[in-house]
């Protein structure tokens, strides 16, 4: 490995020193490139591999380092509170980065249980036939509890409920003991109502969206003597989606 | 057989298209509508004519591959949709090719509505070229499977945000390639 000694190097030397190094490599480097074919402005990286002949399942089990996403999130959490008005902006921000993120997921999802037979998306499907599409409440909140949660954080969720309350029966709750985002997140006193697992509220909220099923969800600090940054996430579907739903559950669709 | 594929975003922008030919059999992958002079619009209406049976199907048939959905007689047009869970949709549009006998004798699009019924009812007995047989729907099926692959990997591209037209040709000769391979 010749990077880290490289690196220490540039380290001692000054900050311009550096700049400079990096200018030139980047100068050297079009001399070393094959000549790119003539493909109409389009531009290939210099392996001739673009994003389409790379394997989606390849990065499958591979997991990124903690570290590097608790800095990287750190750094979306500074960015998102640039200019805002206040907790409830912040976590719109942050949601609106998730919401993206749930839609892509979402893909990524269904594409590795149809092209891997041996872990189907619920346990109930047998292998090799393609996962169905959620079209009931039900089926869409076990998909995020199970499947995407794992994917996400490698375990399963740690709660699912429904509002006991009949005046809000669209409201079902999802709850996470110890999320992995809040982990090296410290709240300052006078903003104890901002909880940061709204990014993954927004992933959630991409998730019930792209499948259809328009839905709000916010993250809520629910503390317990065990468990101080247990976080409950509410989804709260639109009337749109009741409205569905009874129909469905009189046409007996699962 | 003739194909036109399309993509439509949740939104219902189309997102991709694209006319080709078959490869099976000695074809050149050329396109080769009924009607070419009015193929290039009369095609995209009815693609997005079938968009109301595809979102009534869509809630009783959890599948992502709905089959054959939709036909247009008049064109002999057979309709495949494929939904993403994201909520794209992929349609197929299949013209098997008429047959010597489907009078060649220049079909305006004025008299398009009477004569090609029964075209319809003739090469439907010939199984190569049946839209609706077991073995076409498999090949679309494999067909969309492997274009719904390459749109995942264009949906995860973090310069790609949902609804975005796909402009790639990467991507387009990925979609030339499934078609090749299986239609």
């Amino acid at each position: 490995m010749a990077a880290p000694p490289r690196h220490s190097s540039m380290m001692s030397t000054s900050n311009a020193g550096t700049l400079q190094s990096s200018t030139t490599d980047r100068q050297q480097a079009p001399q070393q490139l094959p000549t790119p074919q003539p493909t109409q402005g389009l531009r290939v990286p210099s392996n001739r591999k673009t994003i389409y002949d790379r394997h989606l399942n390849r990065s499958r089990n591979a997991e990124s380092s903690r570290a590097s996403f608790a800095y990287l999130f750190g750094e979306m959490v500074t960015y998102a509170q640039r200019r805002v008005t206040g907790i409830q902006d912040l976590e719109k921000r942050l949601n609106e980065q998730g919401y993206p993120l749930g839609l892509r997921l979402l893909d990524l999802l269904f594409y590795r249980s149809t092209s891997t037979s041996s872990s189907a998306l619920s346990s109930s499907s047998t292998s090799s036939s393609p996962p169905n599409r959620p079209l009931r409440i039900i089926t869409l909140l076990h998909l995020i509890h199970g499947p995407l949660w794992r994917l996400l954080f490698q375990r399963s969720a740690d709660a699912l409920e429904h509002s006991v309350s009949p005046d809000t029966p669209n409201e079902y709750m999802i709850t996470d003991n110890d999320p992995l985002v809040n982990t090296y997140i410290s709240v300052p006193r006078e903003m104890n109502m901002l909880n940061c697992a709204a990014f993954v509220a927004g992933i959630i909220e991409g998730v019930c969206d792209g499948c259809g099923f328009e839905a709000k969800v916010s993250a809520h600090n629910q503390p317990t003597e065990m468990w101080p940054s247990r976080t409950v996430f509410l989804v709260r579907f639109g009337d749109s989606v009741m409205e569905r739903e009874k129909v469905l559950e009189r046409n007996g669709v699962k | 057989m003739s194909y036109y594929f399309t993509i439509l975003s949740p939104t219902d922008t189309p997102i991709f298209n694209i006319a080709f030919g078959t490869s099976k059999g000695g074809g050149d992958g050329i396109a080769r509508f009924r009607f070419p002079d009015t193929a290039q619009y009369m095609n995209q209406f009815i693609i997005h004519s079938s968009l109301d049976i595809v979102e009534e199907a869509q809630w009783t048939n959890g599948g992502m591959y709905l089959k054959h959905i939709d036909t247009y007689p008049p064109a002999a047009a057979y309709i495949s949709a494929f939904l993403t869970p994201s909520g794209a949709r992929f349609l197929l549009l299949h013209q098997p090719p008429q047959l010597p006998s489907g009078s060649s004798s220049g079909l305006g699009s004025s008299s398009l509505l009477g004569s090609s019924a029964s075209t319809t009812r003739a090469s439907s007995s010939s199984v190569a070229a049946n839209p609706t047989s077991p073995q076409t729907e498999e090949a679309v099926r494999q067909f969309m499977n492997e274009v719904y692959e390459s749109y995942v990997k264009t949906s995860m591209s973090p310069f790609y945000k949902q609804g975005m037209e796909i402009k790639s040709p990467v991507f387009r000769t990925k979609v030339t390639g499934a078609g090749k391979k299986w239609l």
